[in-house]
């Protein structure tokens, strides 16, 4: 069974957004499936990553914590949730 | 695969618009706790629901961080103690002591709220049943999280005029023993007519007789979401406007079904139902009144919110029930007075009275709800508010209920403050001639004719 999950990252957009949330994943052994990228009003950024985490070294909360605390480092919010919550919502 | 953009409107509606599951609630059955000595019952009752509960405020906590949805309020409603009481309780200090042990049990497994404290007399009232409602003043006075409610009418049954009489002294009398608070007490008591059995949402949960040893119950809300909604669709026809609420609500009992099926797997206890209520909160933009100013009036109270209020309700029903497999409690929308905002700002504009409220309560979901009135009304006009409202119910085979809070030693004009969820609300006037003589008659009125189905 697929363990997905779905990474948002919003804010201004800086140099190496995508490149410090993918190490920290592949450090964890969380797999990138898709991403998907826009960047809305000349400089925000919004990126969209789906993972899979059946493989990972960690537990869900820490996570979510740590991606956290590394938006925080580099002024962009980053937010962990199941993909089920969307499909729910958005799939009959 | 979720696309971007619906991953943006979900977080949208939780981050701007305060969608959120308002309350997970087990119902827990205490009939295996009836005893006919008091301390070993208050025992039982203090075991099994920290026992069946323990888990319940963690297990919130950790659906909450996975799907990044908040839930609010973690709660817990119980057998009506009338029942479980009966058997060992020879007084109304008895019960109290009772409703003591619930208000121990509920701090020590950490939720806001825990309900029933309750009586259904729709009919006609046991020595318990009586000495439980004569003991509700002292009972909310010395509790913090108890929630009180009576069900005192039904489309079977008729209405029990003993009983709202005695519902109209016992509301004076909590609003006497707390006035210290602003009569906060009568915040936490309500009376109902067609009581559902699976109510998530205080003060009138309770768990029914007719529910399993324990049940996941959740209400889900998101009044901010469906108000945003309608702001793309102005000016549109009916049509638009009623598929509109009909899509967001569906969206939100979504979330509703999602977090009840977890929580539902993760405590082991079955999923009951979920409630799709739009409940409203005091922050801005979370206000059933706003949608019905959306909808296209100046105020709530305007010439027209009545029938705005029944297609509002309606189509939050007929949105929601295909979300959830199991759809029930109170299920609508909630108009609530202290609570909301906008209903706040339409009382303090002479928009909204007590008389259009009632007519708006023909529509809604429940019933006049957090409606503070002078402290000085009579427990006889207390009781005619509340005869009018389960006529209102018993007539239409539909669930209403009154939450007045007479506030001691303040008027018309005035305002008071509940804090929280509770909100602060203007004193609205009631109509000050008298309705003694009819309260005071004694008996029942009889069930309405079409309630003769067999």
């Amino acid at each position: 069974m697929k363990n997905k999950t779905i990474i948002t990252v919003v804010g201004k957009d800086t140099v190496g957004i995508i490149a410090k949330v993918c190490t920290y994943l592949a450090e964890k052994k969380i797999n990138i499936l898709d991403i998907s990228q826009t960047i809305v009003a000349g400089n925000y950024f919004n990126m969209m990553m789906v993972v899979d985490r059946n493989e990972a070294t960690n537990h869900f909360g820490e996570m979510s914590d740590d991606l956290e605390e590394l938006g925080k480092s580099i002024g962009v919010v980053i937010k962990c949730q199941r993909e089920e919550i969307f499909d729910m919502m958005h799939r009959v | 695969m979720i696309s971007q953009y619906e991953v943006i409107e979900t977080n949208e509606m939780v981050e701007k618009e305060n969608l959120d599951v308002r309350t997970i609630t087990v119902g827990i059955s205490l009939m295996d706790c009836i005893d006919a000595d008091l301390e070993s019952c208050r025992k039982k009752i203090y075991d099994k629901i920290s026992r069946t509960t323990e888990k319940l405020v963690e297990t919130g906590a950790y659906i909450e961080k996975e799907y990044g949805i908040p839930i609010v309020n973690k709660r817990i409603s119980v057998t009506p103690i009338a029942l479980v009481g009966g058997a060992c309780c020879k007084t109304s200090d008895d019960f109290v002591k009772i409703a003591q042990t619930l208000d121990e049990v509920a701090k020590k497994v950490g939720v806001n709220f825990l309900g029933g404290y309750s009586a259904l007399v729709s009919k006609g009232m046991t020595k318990a049943d009586e000495l439980l409602i004569r003991s509700i003043p002292k009972a909310l006075a010395s509790t913090e999280r108890v929630c009180s409610s009576v069900n005192l009418g039904s489309t079977r049954c008729g209405i029990n005029m003993d009983a709202v009489r005695l519902m109209g002294e016992v509301v004076k009398q909590t609003a006497e023993l707390t006035k210290e608070q602003d009569s906060l007490g009568c915040a936490k008591l309500v009376v109902f007519c067609n009581a559902p059995d699976d109510n998530p949402f205080m003060a009138g949960a309770f768990h029914g007789v007719t529910e399993a040893d324990a049940v996941i119950n959740v209400g889900v809300s998101g009044p901010g979401v469906v108000r945003t909604a309608l702001e793309k669709v102005r000016g549109e026809n009916f049509e638009v406007l009623c598929e509109t609420i009909k899509k967001t609500a569906f969206k939100v009992t979504r979330v509703g079904q999602l977090v009840a099926k977890e929580a539902s797997r993760m405590l082991g206890i079955p999923f009951g139902i979920v409630d799709l209520s739009l409940a409203p909160t005091p922050a801005i933009g979370d206000s059933v009144a706003d949608i019905l100013c959306e909808i296209g009036l100046e105020r709530a109270g305007a010439p027209g919110t009545t029938a705005a209020l029944a297609l509002l309700n309606d189509q939050v029903k007929k949105g929601g029930v295909m979300a959830s497999s199991y759809v029930g409690g109170l299920s609508g929308a909630f108009i609530p007075v202290s609570e909301d905002q906008g209903m706040i700002d339409a009382v303090l504009d002479g928009a909204l009275s007590i008389e259009k409220l009632e007519a708006m309560t023909c529509v809604c979901s429940v019933g006049l709800d957090m409606i503070a009135i002078p402290g000085d009304t009579s427990g006889a006009s207390i009781s005619g508010i509340i005869a009018d409202e389960m006529a209102i119910g018993m007539v239409n085979a539909k669930t209403t209920a009154v939450r007045v809070i007479p506030v001691i030693g303040k008027g018309v004009g005035e305002k008071v403050e509940f804090g929280g969820l509770l909100g602060y609300a203007p004193i609205m006037p009631v109509n000050a001639f008298s309705c003694e003589a009819f309260v005071n008659r004694g008996g029942r009125i009889p069930a309405p004719i079409h309630s003769f189905k067999n």
